[in-house]
């Protein structure tokens, strides 16, 4: 019985590693026709889901169609053409647009968000009695427990038209997807900052008092440096959980495929790719998809990687 | 001037938290004077074809129960394992990667899914939501369970094994006897946490507009059918998906101020 409930134990434990191997796995695997299409080109083309037409490449004849694709896999930079050789087209994926909007939303989330959690952060940990801080503590908590799809509801009808009154621009666009996704992360942002604040020593806290130091400076001079280590992993824990943000972002940034020229032009992010674009893709369009998936989960990876194990693992020291 | 740059800052401070209580407070505000206009009895009698919400709301919970009922047994023996169990590096990066996972992109998570479990079988199934959720909130409670164990005094468990009970024995009989509450907390937040998942669902288990228990087929669910009602242009989908938001909005902050109360409670 003892060694049964120890195997069932491990095994579960060992399903963690199984299933992120699997994820891994997986998705390169169905993003490899597109991979082996575009290559890293891919990265900064911001073509998405164009026709093209097919040079006979090196002039070679053309028979089947699976020639002529044969022969643009090994030679990605003559893709773009000119017209008058065309045989047949194919389609072209590129995921620079997906990118471009994926880490402008998060920036615009991240310097909207920052200042107002670092002062939630102080609020909570220094200014608060403890009891307004229980229920502050507490009503920012149920903000993150909302559901994303009503914060995109909620941003799309409500937070948006007021955004596009004040700046101009369209209601949908990396503006207001940026900082709809602000308002999302706001409160993980303010929790864990709070947390690594509350580390500092009291009696550090008091001696700066007992100098006679403001709460400004006790924060400024004692509090932020002692948990500097701390807060900047919570900000980039906070820019991982923003990257792959889908819902709200799916009602707010337009989804369409076109780098903005200004911040209240609607553009597209990875996420929202995949979930507008996945239902009616198939072949390479699915598979393009799937490579845009791939880069999403190893940017996410190396970033929650970084935070965990060099920020916060410090900060624990 | 110190005490003037003290006071600002001070001010600063105070409007961050009143900001962030005016977000909630604005989406609560707005959740209510749509959601409560919009909800009828009808709406618990019927199916969304008939412009209810009844099939969604069964789908939804049917697909987050079964999620728990897979995730957290799983989630709690691997939790147990890396606390109780481990020895040396392996479980240290379980719970890395655990952690990891539990920050992963959700629509990454169905894209998995998809690829395992959708496309091989060649359409939507209620198994592949299920499978995607299950996969949301194993970590989860993984987390939960290995932080709660971590709180239980050695002693406890040196009693245990000083009675001459297996090593196992104590671990159920004393460990999660005595995190017990915090367990369940944590159960419950992730509970809340998956049921109001929409990401994973879109392409595993997509909606129906129909009454449906069968897993085979493509699965009613209460956020897929949020999302598509919300972006169609007929005011009644919109208000459908407003009422649908409130119910869901309720369900989870309830379920998340239940969770509270019952730790509070303990620490009294």
């Amino acid at each position: 019985m003892e060694k049964i409930f120890q195997k069932l134990s491990l095994s579960s434990a060992s399903l963690v590693l199984v299933i992120l191997i699997g994820i891994f796995i997986t998705l390169f695997s169905a993003a490899k026709p597109a991979i082996e299409e575009f290559g890293l080109h891919f990265l900064v083309d911001p073509t998405w889901n164009k026709e093209v037409p097919v040079e006979s490449a090196a002039g070679t004849i053309n028979t089947a169609v699976n020639i002529a694709d044969e022969n643009a896999i090994e030679d990605e930079d003559d893709m773009i053409l000119d017209e008058d050789e065309e045989s047949q087209t194919k389609t072209l994926y590129g995921g620079l647009v997906p990118i471009v909007g994926t880490i402008l939303s998060t920036l615009i989330a991240l310097s909207f968000a920052l200042p107002i959690a670092m002062g939630i952060a102080v609020f909570l940990a220094e200014i608060a009695s403890k009891n307004i801080s229980k229920f502050v503590g507490m009503a920012i908590e149920l903000l993150a427990a909302i559901p994303s799809i009503i914060f995109g509801m909620w941003g799309l009808y409500y937070f948006a038209p007021i955004i596009s009154d004040t700046f101009g621009g369209y209601q949908v666009s990396l503006l207001t997807a940026g900082l709809v996704l602000g308002i999302m992360i706001l409160p993980f942002m303010a929790a864990i900052t709070r947390d690594s604040m509350n580390t500092t020593p009291d009696v550090l806290k008091e001696s700066a008092y007992a100098l006679g130091a403001t709460k400004f400076e006790v924060v400024k001079d004692i509090i932020f440096p002692y948990s500097k280590v701390g807060i900047i992993g919570s900000i980039i824990l906070a820019l991982g959980r923003a990257l792959g943000e889908t819902m709200a972002v799916a009602f707010l940034i337009g989804a369409v495929y076109s780098l903005p020229e200004k911040i209240t032009d609607p553009t597209i992010s990875i996420p929202v790719a995949m979930a507008v674009n996945f239902g009616e893709a198939s072949g390479l369009g699915e598979s393009a998809l799937f490579y845009l998936g791939l880069i999403l989960f190893v940017m996410s990876f190396i970033i929650i990687s970084v935070a965990k194990f060099y920020f916060l693992k410090k900060a624990k020291l | 001037m110190r005490l003037l740059l003290n006071k600002i800052f001070l001010a600063l401070s105070v409007t961050s938290a009143l900001i962030g209580i005016g977000f909630l407070g604005w989406i609560l505000a707005v959740l209510f004077i749509k959601g409560l206009s919009s909800l009828h009895l009808s709406l618990f009698l019927n199916d969304l074809v008939d412009g209810g919400l009844r099939n969604l709301l069964v789908g939804q919970l049917v697909l987050a129960s079964l999620a728990g009922a897979i995730g957290i047994p799983l989630g709690m023996l691997a939790g147990i394992y890396i606390r109780e169990y481990g020895r040396g590096k392996y479980p240290e990066l379980i719970r890395d990667l655990s952690d990891i996972m539990m920050s992963a992109p959700s629509i990454v998570i169905g894209a998995f899914v998809y690829a395992i479990a959708v496309a091989p079988y060649g359409g939507a199934n209620g198994f592949a939501g299920i499978l995607a959720l299950t996969i949301m909130m194993v970590p989860i409670i993984i987390n939960t369970t290995d932080s709660m164990l971590s709180l239980v005094p050695k002693e406890l468990r040196e009693a245990g094994i000083a009675l001459g009970a297996s090593k196992y024995r104590v671990i159920l009989d004393i460990v999660i006897k005595a995190a017990k509450v915090g367990i369940m907390t944590g159960i419950l937040l992730a509970f809340a946490r998956i049921a109001g998942e929409t990401a994973p669902l879109l392409f595993t288990s997509e909606t129906s507009n129909y009454f449906s228990l069968d897993l085979t087929q493509s699965f009613p669910s209460l956020t897929v059918s949020i999302y598509n009602l919300a972006n169609e242009p007929e005011e009644s989908s919109r208000d459908l998906a407003w009422a649908a938001s409130f119910i869901l909005t309720m369900m989870v902050l309830v379920i998340n101020l239940l969770g509270r109360f019952i730790t509070r409670n303990k620490h009294k």
